[in-house]
């Protein structure tokens, strides 16, 4: 059972009938232009609603109520604040009437693009994703690689940014935002590479194929389900939070440490560009995610299937968001040593040891009836070895921590 | 193992998160303006004037326009001009009453010091604060028809003093009405004797002193 073609074909439909009005010469032309501004639409009123859901989250976590007083501009005289849902045109606006301030000794080029550099980087990821069964605005065969390369270079964004500023509290920052979002950068790719060798393929379309069906007719067989599936993503969903700066790894802008890091001299719009470039990078490896290791837009049950492809995908995205602020309302900010100590001495290793397990899982496709127990018993203990020790390891002798000086 | 204190973490905010909705321990926010708190009894700034009857609050103030407030405030922010005719008082007395009864509260420090030395409790302090007004100068120097406020709201404000001070009047009404009663009888009495009036010394009134006013005006 699958969802009607109408409905599943729907966006493309519509597409189509847009571009039907132009001559024929400019119509792959339109399409293509048509799907970046719907990307880039469809995203940014993401971001706006995320903004506001994050910080009704967070409230909500802290026992307050969080924005609640803004209404909707068509509605202004009404009592209807509709749970604040004004507040990200409210600060928007608040953002766009804000001075520009540009250093007088900065880089003025550079200080100029670097949140555009971040920001173009970041909404070129958003390109390769498979939103939906027809819906993928740009189909690569090396998708995967391209999302990886692509989201690689918003560093060169921080780096600009910081090195432009002209100010040593920025530079600093970015050389640490540059040392945490490269050594970041190792554990997502080993976190990712048995999800191709098990898909056999770079492209995130294809993967997210190879993730269809139920085993049972129950249990979706997607990635996460799987004994490599699931550190591996547990692997992504760390490393993904370092790359997209958030807490508790949100180092580079550690407000309280190093006044704003490598935002310390931008304001205004600017400042809203990064902040927006953050966002959509968060949204672009959520969206990974979802593909390689959460069944992409597939149904989690057979009779949901009849829900259109694309509404499964947007789901798990909010979900997979949802996760992400959960982590932030809970966890505080690490030190850099601590970063840099679960990365090369703990998520490396363990994705290594991930990639051997899923060599053991390929090997032994073909393993049947009760020795599939015994499979599955195998790479269990193969994880859960390693994880138990490299753990242990990771805090011997480091903690707790005694303070020589202080009273 | 590594990780379980993660979980633990990720559990106390989730119970939070859901707790926000249902449970009130877990959502303490009080959304000021719409939802106004109550102050606690001890807090108190500006004075007011007590009235006996709130549907009559100039003919029943209980301020007999003696002018120690307006002696003793440092800041000197009471105005006081005596009445020419006298009413009675809570105790029934014939008093006189304040014409006029200004206080400045641009000038006013919320020192007490005019519910202390004042014999009557005819002044006692407020519970207000959000005073803002567009006029510096008419906004807040206030008249005695804004000052008056009646002994219900004092006791709707500060429960237990306003018990206190009850208390004491009514003995001191009852003390009089008994003395009233009692020099009445005296006075039957002498009449009955044929005996020329003595000269009787009036006992001086039980000293009236609210309960703060240690070290303040000694009784008289």
């Amino acid at each position: 059972m699958s969802s009607s073609p109408t409905l599943e074909r729907l966006p493309l439909v519509v597409r189509d009938w847009l571009v039907g009005w132009l001559p024929e010469s400019l119509r792959w032309l339109a399409g293509s232009l048509l799907a970046i501004v719907a990307v880039i639409v469809a995203f940014a009123s993401l971001f706006a609603l995320l903004t506001l859901v994050e910080r009704k989250l967070l409230a909500r976590v802290q026992n307050r109520p969080g924005p609640n007083r803004t209404g909707l501009p068509f509605l202004p005289f009404t009592k209807n604040r509709l749970f604040g849902l004004g507040q990200p045109l409210a600060d928007g606006i608040k953002m766009l009437t804000k001075e520009d301030i540009v250093p007088r000794t900065a880089d003025r080029v550079l200080h100029f693009l670097a949140p555009i550099a971040l920001l173009a980087f970041a909404i070129l990821t958003l390109a390769v994703i498979p939103y939906g069964r027809h819906l993928v605005p740009l189909e690569l065969e090396a998708g995967v690689l391209y999302f990886f390369a692509a989201g690689a270079a918003t560093e060169l964004g921080v780096f600009m940014a910081g090195w432009a500023s002209r100010n040593k509290y920025s530079l600093l920052a970015a050389m640490r935002a540059l040392a945490q979002l490269i050594s970041y950068e190792l554990p997502l790719l080993l976190s990712i590479v048995p999800v191709v060798m098990l898909a056999g393929t770079l492209s995130p379309g294809g993967i997210v194929e190879r993730q269809g069906g139920w085993s049972f007719g129950l249990l979706p067989q997607w990635h996460v389900f799987t004994p490599w599936g699931v550190t591996g993503f547990a692997i992504f969903f760390v490393t993904a939070l370092a790359e997209s700066n958030r807490s508790p790894f949100d180092l580079p802008e550690a407000e309280s440490e190093l006044i704003a890091g490598h935002l310390t001299e931008y304001s205004g719009f600017k400042y809203a560009l990064f902040f927006m470039a953050e966002y959509f990078g968060m949204c672009a490896l959520c969206g990974m995610g979802v593909t390689l290791f959460l069944g992409g837009w597939q149904a989690p049950l057979p009779f949901l299937a009849v829900v259109p492809s694309y509404v499964w995908f947007v789901a798990k995205l909010l979900t997979l968001l949802l996760a992400f602020m959960w982590v932030r309302a809970t966890l505080p900010r690490m030190r850099i040593d601590q970063l840099m100590r679960l990365a090369w001495k703990f998520l490396v290793p363990l994705a290594l040891v991930n990639l051997g397990v899923a060599a053991f899982w390929a090997l032994t496709a073909d393993w049947t009836g009760a020795v599939r127990a015994t499979r599955w018993l195998i790479a269990a203990v193969l994880i859960a070895g390693p994880f138990v020790l490299l753990g242990r390891k990771l805090t011997t002798g480091l903690a707790p921590r005694t303070y020589r000086y202080a009273a | 193992m590594l990780g379980s204190g993660l979980l633990q973490g990720l559990a106390v905010t989730a119970k939070n998160f859901v707790g926000s909705f249902h449970d009130p321990a877990r959502y303490t926010t009080v959304e000021y303006p719409e939802q106004p708190t109550k102050l606690p009894e001890a807090y108190r700034n500006f004075p007011f004037l007590v009235t006996e009857n709130a549907t009559d609050p100039m003919g029943t103030l209980r301020c007999v326009a003696c002018q120690i407030c307006e002696k003793e405030c440092p800041p000197q922010c009471i105005y006081i001009e005596k009445s020419a005719d006298k009413k009675p008082d809570a105790t029934g007395k014939l008093q006189l009453y304040p014409k006029v009864f200004d206080i400045d509260t641009s000038v006013c420090m919320s020192c007490q010091i005019c519910v202390e030395v004042c014999p009557f409790d005819a002044i006692k302090m407020d519970q207000v604060f959000a005073i803002a007004t567009t006029d510096r100068f008419d906004g807040l120097l206030l008249k005695r028809e804004q000052l008056a406020k009646s002994n219900d709201y004092y006791h709707s404000i500060h429960p237990t003093e306003a018990a206190e001070v009850d208390a004491r009047l009514a003995a001191e009404r009852k003390a009089a009405a008994e003395k009233a009663a009692a020099a009445a009888a005296a006075k039957a009495a002498a009449a009955a004797a044929q005996k020329p009036a003595s000269p009787a010394v009036m006992p001086p009134d039980e000293p009236r002193r609210s309960s703060q006013s240690e070290g303040g005006r000694p009784p008289a």
